[in-house]
């Protein structure tokens, strides 16, 4: 689960993870309010706006129509009130969120931390993840903080630094020391950097990211260390421990339909091609839908019913993948183990006669336990379904629905 | 001779009296597989299934002789079942568990890697050798005894696999999932080297997907290594978005060498014949195996 800048940096600051601090509104007149707030807290009047989305290069990215950046800093209440307007309601394109862009419905009104004093500022990068090969938690860290890190691992791979955890123990001290030292970093802004990774690795652990991600980590001109940028994923198999997470999650930033799918306990992903398809198993839904593509079509989906597969889930499958008005042609691919194909064909019926006037040709593939019964069900329903067993002919029924 | 698994193993079910547990032991059984009871804390002492119920896994493995375990335990216990079973000197455990927390399963493969056993999966479909033992949650009569290993990362495409090499006139020596998670016990690499180094398989079928870089590292290894089969690979997600989770918890393309394309690349550079369609594995692997 993906969290926002705002409610990420509001779990850090429990931890005493020091964060550019600032209040997410939802309105003009509560930006207005936030502006003074901040101003008055920090006294002074340099604020910086971001918009809350779930996506990175929001400082490129331009909304729509407009030059109007996703961050950017404003000296006096009446840049705050213009800026808040031009965001709020309005659709971000960033590198990430694909050319639709999405809407903006939060911002965040935060300090300004490039405040000049006695030192230089200075932007670095931090986060904390699995390493799979390792099967270990890693700290990846760089003096080349504030951009986007795969371009610096593909440019200047030397400049990316990595400290492998041992789960048992935890984060040790030589290593935070190791780092602030790779970094460059002395005195207050040293002893800063040792506080803000122990806190910082105990909340990654406490509330069970999956990924954490401070870019720009930052250095202010008075030597402390605080979190300008956060990126916060939550390990989705761990949140059944942490209940209070939950409402943090927001479905506006996902598609709709995946949100539904999500009710009836299946599966699903939506892709940009046409032709639709419904799979028990994951495994075996991702090569359905490469066998697809070989086929001649595009997949419009991914969509994994899971090892049941009875008339409801089929249902339910068809319900969602008809909502796509891209799909051409529905392929069905049931490995039928314990689950018998038969039984399968008849849930396909009755679901396709529930439904009604599915308009799109349906071509149906069990194989396993039962498949020449379940064909010949099919066969005899006398709806426009076609039947295969073997997955080279369900390929062959793809290319021809779709030519 | 096999791996992992005989018709000498004897099994214990970790969750024994579960709904999942009883229909996969009552499974298991059927096919043949040596089932000698199963553990459920504080139901020690009953029957189940016509086999004894133990408290411990360690009560258990005194009691039977149990070399092997198979996991159904939910998730947020299922790391502690891996680690009781493993202190007990359990040899082979089999977690089918899907949905455990990653933190969990760091701590458990760092607990593991100081203990002689070794841990399938989770969120796999299991392990079977044909006609000797099924230890896992697959259809058994699907799996015909032959000479063709097979290591994959999911489960019903496992069982497509399977059905194409039967179809094509061949059988498997034993079959092991190794399950879609981003931290699993064993890697593809490990299973290939027991493949390789057993004299009863004569090719292997490698079937993985996106995410992380076990198959590449296998095929590395398996070209730099002395020991040479037929290997014939595929590798599902060839159509998948970055950045998106594909169902299993591991399935999702998180750098350069994560996607299937440049999977599939290295793996051809390594000597694994490698299919683009899921459809074309059990041909593939006849032509192989014909030469």
């Amino acid at each position: 689960m993906n969290l926002h800048e705002y409610q990420a940096k509001e779990l850090l600051k429990k931890y005493n993870v020091a964060v550019q601090d600032g209040i997410a509104v939802e309105d003009v007149k509560s930006a207005d309010d936030a502006y003074r707030h901040i101003k008055n807290k920090t006294n002074n009047p340099f604020v910086v706006i971001k918009a809350q989305i779930h996506a990175g290069g929001r400082g490129k990215g331009r909304f729509v129509g407009t030059d109007v950046p996703g961050v950017k800093v404003v000296k006096n209440i009446d840049e705050a009130t213009r800026l808040a307007k031009d965001m709020l309601g309005n659709v971000l394109v960033t590198k990430q969120t694909g050319k639709d862009g999405k809407r903006v419905n939060k911002i965040f009104i935060a300090e300004d931390m490039y405040y000049k004093g006695i030192s230089d500022i200075k932007e670095y990068y931090l986060s904390i993840l699995l390493d799979r090969s390792t099967s270990q938690y890693v700290i990846v860290y760089s003096q080349q903080g504030g951009m986007d890190i795969e371009e610096v691992s593909a440019n200047q791979p030397d400049k990316i630094l990595k400290e492998y955890i041992d789960p048992t123990v935890g984060l040790q001290p030589f290593q935070i020391r190791r780092m602030a030292f790779a970094l460059g970093l002395t005195s207050d802004a040293f002893k800063s950097f040792q506080k803000f990774v122990t806190n910082l690795y105990n909340a990654f652990i406490d509330i069970d990211c999956a990924m954490l991600e401070i870019n720009p980590l930052f250095k202010t001109s008075d030597n402390k260390i605080v979190a300008v940028d956060c990126k916060m994923n939550i390990d989705d198999n761990a949140l059944t421990r942490h209940p209070e997470l939950l409402n943090l999650r927001d479905t506006n930033e996902e598609d709709p339909t995946e949100v539904e799918a999500g009710q009836y306990n299946l599966n699903y992903v939506k892709l940009e091609g046409n032709v639709g398809c419904m799979v028990n198993g994951a495994g075996l839904a991702m090569a359905t839908m490469d066998m697809i593509k070989l086929s001649g079509g595009d997949p419009a989906n991914f969509l994994d019913i899971g090892g049941g597969a009875n008339a409801q889930t089929v249902e339910a499958g068809f319900k969602i993948i008809l909502k796509d008005p891209h799909v051409r042609a529905i392929l069905i691919n049931i490995f039928g183990g314990i689950v018998r194909c038969d039984r399968v064909a008849t849930g396909i019926i009755e679901a396709y006669k529930k439904l009604g006037n599915i308009s799109v040709p349906i071509i149906v593939r069990l194989q396993g336990t039962n498949a020449e019964e379940a064909k010949k069900i099919i066969q005899d329903s006398g709806l426009k379904v076609t039947s295969a067993i073997l997955l080279s002919e369900a390929s062959q029924l793809v290319r021809q629905a779709i030519s | 001779m096999s791996i992992l698994l005989n018709k000498n193993s004897k099994v214990i079910v970790q969750g024994f009296t579960g709904s999942e547990g009883t229909f996969h032991a009552q499974q298991m059984i059927e096919y043949g597989t040596n089932v000698v009871g199963g553990v459920t804390p504080s139901k020690g002492g009953y029957k189940h299934l016509d086999r004894p119920v133990f408290n411990t896994v360690s009560d258990a493995v005194q009691e039977t002789g149990a070399d092997v375990s198979i996991i159904f335990v939910p998730p947020l216990f299922a790391a502690d079942a891996i680690m009781e079973a493993a202190d007990a000197h359990i040899k082979l455990i089999i977690c089918i568990t899907e949905g455990i927390p990653v933190r969990d399963m760091v701590l458990v493969k760092k607990y593991l890697n100081s203990r002689a056993c070794t841990l399938i999966g989770p969120n796999c479909p299991g392990v079977i050798t044909p006609d000797e033992a099924k230890v896992g949650i697959m259809p058994g009569f699907i799996f015909k005894k032959g000479r063709i290993g097979l290591i994959s990362k999911s489960g019903t495409l496992t069982y497509e696999a399977t059905d194409q090499i039967v179809k094509a006139g061949l059988g498997i020596s034993t079959a092991v999932g190794i399950g879609g998670d981003p931290v699993i016990g064993t890697t593809t690499k490990e299973v290939l080297n027991l493949f390789l180094n057993d004299p009863d398989t004569d090719a292997v079928v490698m079937i993985g997907e996106i995410g992380g870089n076990m198959e590449i590292e296998a095929a590395r290894w398996f070209k730099t290594g002395g020991i040479k089969k037929p290997i014939v690979g595929f590798i599902a997600g060839q159509t998948a978005p970055p950045g998106r989770r594909m169902g299993h918890a591991g399935a999702i393309i998180g750098g350069a060498e994560d996607t299937a394309r440049v999977k599939m690349k290295i793996m051809s550079e390594c000597g694994v014949s490698i299919v683009e369609s899921p459809a074309d594995i059990g041909k593939k692997i006849a032509s192989l195996c014909k030469k």
